[in-house]
């Protein structure tokens, strides 16, 4: 009968773990700040134990879900006997409370990491580190076991079948989306730990920001997939074929990235010239608020949107508190902290070190921008004057035009020299690049599209001349070292990762000017035999068909697409799928992905005698932007595996005086 | 001491920031009733539950102080419900269900299994009543009055508590 028990078992462990990370806070820092090796020794152990017994909890509610245990509330609100196993796996994270436990299984996972990979740090570095990462997740754990328990349970009616997943949420898109971003949000506590440690420890050099810096990278690399995975999934699954809706949930997630890409470059100066100190700790601190912030978001309902799970006021107030006591304390330490460990390092207005300035006070400005287009409709209800909410025209109105000023600034960084260098050699590295960034983009919409788009010239240029300046670069530095190998050979896997990052930036773009103004979109009616061309493919419909899936039942529609002129053809096959359980209806689209175009095909209403309306759309280049994305996260992933990071470090011990010592990069 | 007090601003504006976050959530939860609140009863014509040939419309609240409950079959917490609007209907309340996203076979089924505390059921298959409700799922409940003005929106679940505490004051303040 010990399966009966599991949901008890699970929050039992949850309790436990609860446990654990209060005292992998407190010890470690009161022995930080007390000198106490014993004390401080409690923070392995602890982050070890935390992480066991989270994942012991986390694989309890799981086998609730796999056993199809509907005595426990989450299990019969999100899951059914009919669903198929592997969305019974990933329903567990599909609703408020799993997600929340997902949550502090990932912040245990990276405090875990964090244990064991930091064999080189300081003990009280290590200690306070730690120590910040189990306060997190004390208010996580206390979050979930207060307000979210996910193994409540419905006694004594159990109902017989569970009211099964959201059917948006059956999809494999949906399986690996959180995790991804939860990923994202969650890694960058361990900069924020760092930051926070360092600001304790009056401790904030070179080497601590190579101890930072490949976490951040991580945590990064992770947030920009989560989010790719998350606009591709909407482009599929929501049936309408857009890939960014400005939802208030997506900004969300857009706000860490933003202040975690500034926070990117900004520990890099600091790396590097020891400058930006302040501002570096400032920028950890802002990316971790706004991934709380994120999730306050999310959870507390204070804002509409497709994706809110729960509108439960008291979850709002917790998260809320929560929020308040970590960002409202680490700001107050940063206040009262900060001066001494700034440090300023003197920079000329023309070097690399000022156009990271620049990148980053643009970067906060398209922050500060979105997070207040997202709370405005709040402030404005706050403050008795309405309600309002703020579409895509407010953001994209700002949104580009900063990202084209932005990209100004990206061209001219990878050119540039650190410390000062000569406007005139500054302009001699990259005037042709310049011209040829301009003249490509200006022409190339008239060459391959036929049409000429003010938007997708300036989206052309803008990626050339991130691009064009790199390649010219590289091959300086190839130049320079005599034969290409040697060359090669010569640039770090970090230099190869900035490359492949911007690279990645210049594609998404692309991608989006491409998408945004040369997409076809035809909504037509289609019956059997029927037949409707769409930019120069034609879209037959074939037959029509019912048919029973596991737990829905579906129309599907067999379309034959051909390209004008070309004797092959290909079958589409949209589904219209009414989900069983929840009586739900769901759109599942016909995609034929290129990597130049995609065609979409997606059913809309029965329109009676066998027709149907369809929505048909030629979308080119729109693969460009998750591909961009993915050569993003390659980037972060790349610099993190360069040598610098895996050669054994100095000990360096506690005793040492606080050292604001320039270590060579 | 300059440099300190710009050191304070980001501290500060976090904690405007906060405050205004204070303040939505205690906003927020009012939002869809007072987007209903006072409002006539949307418009629809649908046909019952009971009798698929039966159409009925809003003029079903007219003269009466009525409770609308939306419930489905396939909602698990609509079931531990039922015995909380059979003790409303015992007590004289009366009450209208709406059978959300649901077939007429289970839906009856469920009726049979759990009594029926419904004078009647609009039959809502596709959710249109309850998207111009504003239903996020159900249950949800609404009381209208005798003009057919709805007066009171109950999210979620009916607690045995809230029979005597919250739902029979709110239908004698409204007869």
């Amino acid at each position: 009968m010990l399966t009966k028990m599991i949901p008890e078992i699970g929050h039992f462990a949850l309790v436990i773990a609860l446990l654990m990370a209060f005292f992998q806070a407190v010890m470690p820092l009161a022995g930080a700040a007390t000198r106490r090796p014993l004390w401080m020794a409690f923070a392995r152990p602890m982050a070890a134990g935390q992480f066991l017994f989270v994942v012991f909890a986390y694989l309890c509610l799981t086998a609730s879900y796999m056993l199809d245990d509907f005595s426990v509330a989450n299990v019969a609100n999100n899951s059914n006997s009919m669903l198929p196993w592997y969305y019974k796996f990933s329903a567990v994270w599909g609703n408020h409370e799993g997600s929340v436990l997902l949550w502090s299984l990932m912040l245990a996972g990276w405090t875990f990491a964090v244990s064991r990979f930091s064999r080189n740090l300081p003990e009280d570095m290590v200690s306070r580190v730690l120590g910040v990462m189990g306060m997190v997740s004390t208010g996580f754990l206390l979050f979930v076991l207060v307000t979210s328990n996910p193994f409540a349970r419905l006694l004594p009616s159990v109902p017989q079948d569970g009211a099964d997943l959201n059917p948006l949420l059956q999809d494999f898109g949906l399986i690996i989306h959180p995790p991804m971003l939860y990923m994202g949000y969650v890694g960058f506590s361990v900069v924020f730990a760092f930051a926070i440690a360092a600001l304790l420890g009056g401790r904030l050099d070179a080497a601590w920001t190579r101890w930072a810096r490949p976490w951040t990278n991580i945590a990064w690399a992770f947030l920009t997939v989560g989010i790719a995975l998350g606009s591709w999934w909407a482009y599929y699954e929501l049936g309408w074929g857009g890939w960014w809706f400005w939802d208030p949930v997506e900004n969300a997630s857009l706000l860490p990235w933003l202040a975690g890409t500034a926070l990117l470059h900004s520990l890099a100066v600091t790396e590097k010239r020891g400058s930006f100190k302040s501002w570096t700790v400032l920028l950890a601190i802002l990316t971790f608020s706004l991934s709380l912030l994120g999730t306050f978001l999310v959870r507390s309902g204070v804002l509409t949107s497709v994706h809110a799970f729960a509108n439960d006021p008291s979850r709002g107030l917790f998260i809320l508190a929560l929020l308040g006591i970590t960002v409202g304390l680490s700001l107050l330490v940063f206040a009262l902290r900060a001066p001494r460990v700034g440090h300023v390092v003197p920079f000329s207005w023309m070097s690399r070190d000022a156009l990271l300035l620049i990148n980053n006070i643009l970067l906060v400005i398209v922050t500060v921008t979105v997070l207040l287009g997202t709370v405005y409709p709040l402030l404005l209800d706050a403050l008795g004057l309405g309600k309002i909410s703020v579409g895509p025209p407010y953001f994209n109105t700002l949104f580009v035009p900063l990202t084209v000023i932005l990209c100004v600034f990206m061209g001219l960084g990878p050119s540039s020299r650190w410390k000062r260098m000569s406007a005139r050699e500054l302009f001699r590295r990259l005037s042709l690049a310049g011209l040829a960034a301009l003249v490509i983009g200006i022409l190339a919409p008239l060459v391959v599209g036929g049409e000429w788009n003010l938007w997708v010239s300036l989206g052309l240029v803008a990626a050339l001349w991130i691009v064009l300046p790199m390649v010219r670069d590289l091959f300086d530095k190839i130049r320079q070292a005599g034969s290409p190998s040697a060359g090669l050979r010569r640039l770090s896997l970090a230099y190869w990762g900035m490359v492949l990052g911007h690279l990645g930036v210049a594609v998404t773009i692309i991608g989006v000017a491409v998408v945004s103004n040369y997409t076809v979109e035809r909504n037509v009616r289609l019956a059997p035999g029927d037949s409707v061309e769409v930019a120069g493919y034609t879209f037959t419909m074939n037959d029509l068909r019912s048919r029973r899936g596991p737990n829905y039942l579906a129309d599907t529609a067999f379309i034959e697409v051909s390209r004008d002129g070309s004797s092959r053809s290909f079958t589409m096959v949209p589904e219209k799928r009414l989900y069983i359980a929840r009586g739900m209806p769901m759109t599942q689209v016909a995609l034929r992905p290129g990597l130049f175009r995609d065609l979409y095909v997606a059913m809309g209403e029965d329109l009676g005698d066998g027709a149907w309306a369809m929505r048909i759309q030629f979308k080119p280049f729109v693969r460009w932007l998750w591909l961009g994305a993915l050569l993003m996260a390659a980037g972060g992933i790349l610099a993190v595996v360069d040598r610098r990071y895996r050669l054994k470090r100095q000990p360096q011990t506690s005793q040492q005086a606080p050292s604001t010592r320039e270590v060579p990069a | 001491m300059k440099r300190r007090l710009l050191l304070l601003l980001p501290l500060a504006g976090f904690l405007l920031l906060s405050g205004f976050l204070y303040l939505g959530l205690s906003l927020d939860p009012f939002h869809r009733d007072s987007a209903l609140l006072a409002r006539e009863f949307p418009a629809f014509e649908l046909s019952t539950l009971e009798d698929p040939e039966a159409v009925v419309d809003e003029s079903l609240f007219q003269g009466e102080v009525t409770l609308v409950n939306v419930w489905g079959e396939w909602c698990p917490t609509c079931k531990q419900e039922m015995p909380q609007l059979l003790s409303l209907a015992e007590r004289g309340v009366r009450l209208v269900g709406v059978d959300y996203k649901d077939t007429r076979a289970k839906g009856r089924e469920f009726l049979e299994e759990f009594g029926n505390p419904f004078e009647v059921n609009i039959f809502d298959p596709e959710g249109d009543l309850g998207f111009e409700l504003g239903v996020y799922g159900a249950p949800e409940t609404f009381l209208v009055d005798s003009d057919g003005i709805i007066r009171y929106h109950h999210t979620g679940y009916i607690k045995p508590e809230d029979v005597e505490q919250t739902i029979l004051p709110e239908v004698r303040k409204w007869q």
